[in-house]
């Protein structure tokens, strides 16, 4: 059996809580480390009698997305009822939209093996959170705290075709949510969840496969991981004659499988209907206007410009503008040292480097843009070797100094004077005139020990390339 | 008695007090009253010191009023005449609930209703049957039946009601009140028990057009809590009652006349008719065609939207919680549906059963959202009709009030009794019923006054012509 | 018309538990509520945008602003059963 004969199709259902300071519907905080069922409030704990209002931030930052996502935003759409019964679901509904939806027809363009690549969106509407349930023992425990907080559910089109593609598009949506600041991406946390529909066919088939639905996925490793197993699955139940069931089915990272969750098999029936108690969503053209003025400059873009202004390869500029404080990091270390590919070698290298090791983000980097562009202005301009500025790398993020400060402490200033190097290198070659007897008989080798000595003696701060120079010359003989 | 009490002439604590003793006396004949305030006294002679202080008092300072048992009430017991509801305290009270307070209104107690709001009749609720304080053998009216009676009865000044479908106004037609559904938006529904979010308007209930409007003056206006409340500015309507109907035109809409309306009640509809006639205002015949389908529609929307309304009521968090000590539930299904078929009496049940089917999968076009669609024409209908005429007359209900257990074994024909107050809610209209006069054997009967949206002036002005021509001076039984 | 058997589904749907009698009882009662309701069936309504909710109000959205309202106590004061305050309900299966 080969699996080359079957095609996965992927789609991805994306919820988003939005960075708003209050709920979608009540004017209860969202903010994270409160005591149980502390960030509540009659509208949110579902009391007979409480009424829902709009968070007009909620409204923005959903348009918002929806114009970076490619998006149509509807002039007007629709709070519809989704019902069914939770214990985490205090009103036995959950609102959000059905039929007219706040954003619809988009598209994401993300990169993979080198070329770009697209995926439509489909919609992307605006609901409320569900509380959150804990099993202890004997007994189900319901904390409402998050019960309400704003989502944003992006719904792509079945465009997928391996997890790979479905995991990169998801960092990908992550990527422009961050941009926007208005999701912190947060897998492991819950702040983005991610959800797959997946399903197989045999190559060619027009006709899609029956979609089983994926959830409890954490993390983008697992994304990739939970389908490839799942399509493996899929491809081994159809190969020995069965069907594949049209359920949800939950991912264990444990012990990498998927398994069905038990519940009823009639699928439910949501009975949605407009929300009554909330009037439709109207969207100005003048505000839309605004709202897409406003937008920063996305990750894409901002790739395709580093590219084109900076002449950085693909891989540099996606790598440089993964998160958007890291591209500003680096554009303002590139304007202001003149030199982009410097620039991009020390964040790419050093800088990220650094970052990985003390596991902590950009914009908790120790050396300050203007710092690390001095650095480079400071090699470029000979002042220093590129030798001596990686030691000076190490001081200022020690002490997050800046380089002129520590060149001075330090008495660092690269040597370029030109007979002091030479004065330097008669007194090493005079001091090992064995060693330069043996060079001139042929033991080219030992050039490396004469830089050394030389560099030994100047404490690191001759000019490399003058005592090349005036070395080879002097060798020669 | 307000201006009474605010020039001292009486104390607000004696108006109370006496109030309280008329309930203790008659509250276990007529059932008006689920739970009453223990802190009311206590307010009342808060206003009194006040005033004695020369401090600004409300505009309803020291009036003693009911509040029907379907607004939360901070701290008092708020039970929507429910099993499922029964110990529930509100952690906060309704918009009405509190201006009312704000005004220095003196809040009683909760009065008894139909469960959840669903009946004509008050005689669905989990607490016990409220009956008509003219006649104890019928019944007061629904839903707002224990308002009713408590106005009717004398133990309460004036009260707030809800209206649905007609609940405020057909207990008021058949306890000889005055009773205002208000414009749909013109009045908070934030912490009102919902039953149909599109239809139901909080309003009140007095003995006089100018107390209704007094009232309604107090409660009106929008509310961000809400976000259906108009912005329309609220007038001061009892300052501006005026009797001379000149150049008033009354629409008699011909499908409000049909021989299904019991003689009495036409024949009292009739004079009222005659009244404002009498004040100046001119009528018309009107035709309202599609009348004959306002409760199925209403019947349709309503309980869609009461289905999802009542989702809420699981046990979880607040109200009944069915008893698993001895039977555990064997999955969260079970504890749901256990909870919710004790709590819940039958006509909650039937109506949620209609509901959901009414919504669900295979079902919504045809039912729900086709019944929306008439909605729509219907609005369209009033609106055409107003433009030729500023407010309706015609019959609150078919007949007066009916004997209890009369009709509560039937649904279809309980429901049919709404088919002169529907339209109101569906189109968001207002409406009033004001007392114009009794049967033959003695029981009030209302006329209804029906005006564009927002123009309840027109209701006041006419409703006051009316009550000045009726000079209707019986007493209820219980007041004899 | 409305049978038993889909009275049942309904009252599943809705949370409801009916005894037999009363699922009997209701789809007599329901069936005839329901045949009275046909005729709404026979408007024309093509095109006609449903009317949800009455109100004149265009559109309204508050201020993303936290206004704390009471506490973790007042939350959970009318709850049946708790641990702390955290709402207690039978496990959860599925």
């Amino acid at each position: 059996m080969s699996y080359n004969d079957w095609e996965s199709v992927i789609g991805l259902e994306i919820h988003a809580q939005l960075l708003t300071d209050s709920k979608m519907f009540s004017p209860d905080s969202t903010h994270f480390g409160a005591a149980d069922n502390e960030h509540t409030h009659p509208v949110s704990l579902g009391m007979p009698g409480a009424l829902p209002v709009l968070n007009a931030k909620a409204v923005e930052f959903s348009a918002m997305t929806g114009l970076a996502l490619n998006c149509k935003i509807r002039q007007r759409s629709v709070f519809a009822r989704k019902n069914y019964f939770y214990p985490d679901l205090p009103k036995g509904y959950q609102i959000s939209q059905y039929d007219e939806p706040l954003c619809e027809h988009g598209h994401v363009d993300y990169f993979l093996n080198g070329e770009i690549r697209r995926v439509g969106i489909t919609r992307a509407h605006m609901e409320e959170d569900a509380g959150k349930s804990v099993h202890q023992g004997e007994a189900t425990l319901i904390n409402l705290n998050r019960a309400g907080v704003p989502l944003l559910e992006i719904v792509s089109e079945p465009d997928m075709r391996t997890p790979e593609e479905a995991a990169e598009y998801a960092r990908t949506v992550r990527k422009i949510l961050r941009y926007l600041n208005v999701c912190d991406g947060n897998l492991e946390e819950g702040s983005l969840r991610c959800d797959c529909n997946v399903s197989v066919r045999k190559k060619g088939e027009a006709k899609f496969g029956t979609k089983v639905e994926l959830k409890n996925i954490n993390s983008f490793r697992f994304v990739e991981k939970a389908l490839e197993y799942e399509i493996k699955r899929q491809i081994d139940c159809i190969e020995t004659g069965e069907k594949i069931k049209q359920e949800t089915r939950l991912y264990d990272s444990t012990k990498n499988r998927t398994f069905t969750m038990r519940s009823k098999e009639d699928a439910h029936d949501y009975r949605y209907f407009p929300d009554p108690d909330l009037l439709p969503v109207v969207v100005e053209e003048n505000w839309l206007a605004i709202l897409k003025a406003k937008l920063p400059e996305l990750p894409l873009a901002r790739a395709g410009r580093f590219q084109a202004d900076y002449q950085l390869p693909v891989y540099d500029a996606f790598v440089l503008t993964t998160e958007k404080a890291l591209a500003d990091y680096f554009e303002a270390v590139a304007k202001d040292s003149s030199n982009p590919k410097a620039a991009s070698n020390w964040v790419m290298g050093e800088v990220l480097r650094e970052l990985n090791e003390h596991k902590i983000e950009i914009e908790k980097c120790p050396i300050a843009a203007v710092d690390l562009a001095r650095l480079i202005k400071m090699i470029d301009g000979k002042e220093i070797s590129g030798k001596m500025a990686k030691d000076i790398f190490a001081e200022m993020w020690q002490s997050g100094s800046s380089p002129v400060h520590i060149v001075k402490a330090k008495g660092l200033s690269q040597v370029t004077d030109t007979s002091t190097i030479e004065k330097i290198v008669d007194d090493v070659m005079v001091a090992s005139q064995q060693a330069v007897a043996d060079y001139r008989r042929g033991k080219t080798k030992l050039f490396g020990f004469f830089v050394g000595q030389v560099m030994k003696v100047s404490k690191g701060q001759a000019s490399p390339e003058l005592v090349n120079q005036i070395l080879t010359t002097k060798l020669k003989g | 008695m307000r201006d009474a009490i605010a020039k001292r002439e009486i104390r607000a604590r004696e108006v109370t007090e006496k109030f309280m003793g008329q309930i203790e006396k008659w509250n276990p004949r007529l059932n008006a009253y689920i739970t009453l305030n223990e802190q009311a006294l206590e307010q009342a002679k808060q206003i009194d010191q006040r005033l004695s202080r020369n401090e600004k008092v409300g505009a309803l300072a020291g009036v003693p009023v009911a509040i029907k048992d379907l607004l939360c009430t901070k701290g008092l017991r708020t039970t929507a005449a429910s099993k499922i509801l029964h110990n529930f305290v509100p952690p906060f009270s309704a918009t009405v609930v509190e201006r009312l307070e704000a005004a220095g209104a003196i809040n009683l107690g909760k009065t008894n209703l139909d469960e959840f709001a669903m009946g004509s009749s008050s005689e669905t609720s989990h607490f016990g049957i409220s009956k008509n304080p003219w006649n104890l053998e019928y019944v007061p009216g629904g839903s707002s039946g224990g308002s009713a009676a408590a106005v009717a009865g004398g133990l309460a000044c004036a009260a707030v009601g809800t209206d649905t479908g007609g609940s405020i106004r057909q207990p008021s037609s058949f306890c000889g009140l005055v009773g205002v559904k208000p414009t749909y938006g013109r009045v908070s529904r934030y912490g009102i028990v919902a039953y149909a979010s599109s239809l139901d308007q909080a309003g009140p209930m007095a003995r006089t057009v100018e107390d209704a409007a007094l009232v309604l003056e107090t409660i009106a206006g929008r509310d961000e809590r809400d976000s259906t409340t108009s912005r329309e500015n609220v007038p001061q309507w009892s300052q501006k009652i005026s009797t001379n109907l000149k150049g008033l035109k009354v629409g008699l809409p011909k499908e409000y006349y049909s021989d299904q309306v019991h003689p009495d009640t036409r024949e009292r509809v009739d004079q009222a008719v005659e009244a404002v006639r009498a004040a100046g205002a001119e009528t018309v015949e009107v035709s309202l065609s599609l009348t004959d389908l306002a409760v199925s529609i209403y019947y349709l929307v309503a309980t869609s939207e009461a289905s999802s309304n009542l989702a809420r009521y699981d046990g979880v968090r607040f109200g009944y919680r069915s008893d698993f000590s001895k039977r555990p539930a064997e999955d969260i299904a079970e504890f749901y549906c256990r909870t919710r078929g004790e709590g819940f009496g039958s006509e909650v049940k039937r109506r949620i059963i209609l509901g959901t089917y009414a919504l669900s999968s295979g079902y919504y076009d045809a039912y729900y959202k086709k019944a929306c669609q008439v909605r729509r024409l219907m609005r369209e209908q009033f609106l055409e009709v107003f433009s030729r005429c500023q407010i309706l007359m015609g019959p609150v209900c078919v007949s007066p009030a009916f004997k209890i257990g009369g009709r509560i074994a039937d649904p279809l024909k309980m429901y049919l009794n709404d088919i002169f107050t529907t339209s109101a809610n569906l189109v968001g209209i207002p409406g009033m019923s004001v007392p114009a006069g009794f049967s033959k054997a003695g029981l009030p009967i209302g006329v209804q006054l029906l005006a564009a949206h927002f123009q309840e002036q027109h209701l006041f002005n006419a409703g006051k012509a009316i009550e000045e021509a009726m000079d209707i001076k019986e007493l209820p039984h219980v007041l004899q | 018309m409305i049978s038993e058997e889909e009275v049942s589904r309904v009252a599943d749907l809705a949370r409801l538990s009916l005894s037999t009698e009363e699922v009997q009882r209701l789809a007599t009662q329901l069936s005839v509520v329901l045949q009275h309701f046909d005729q709404v069936a026979k408007v024309a309504t093509d095109g006609i945008e449903p009317l949800v909710t009455p109100t004149d109000v265009l559109e309204f959205r508050r201020d993303d602003k936290v206004h704390p309202w009471a506490n973790a106590e007042a939350a959970t004061q009318n709850a049946p059963e708790k641990v702390g305050n955290l709402f207690k309900v039978p496990p959860v299966v599925g």
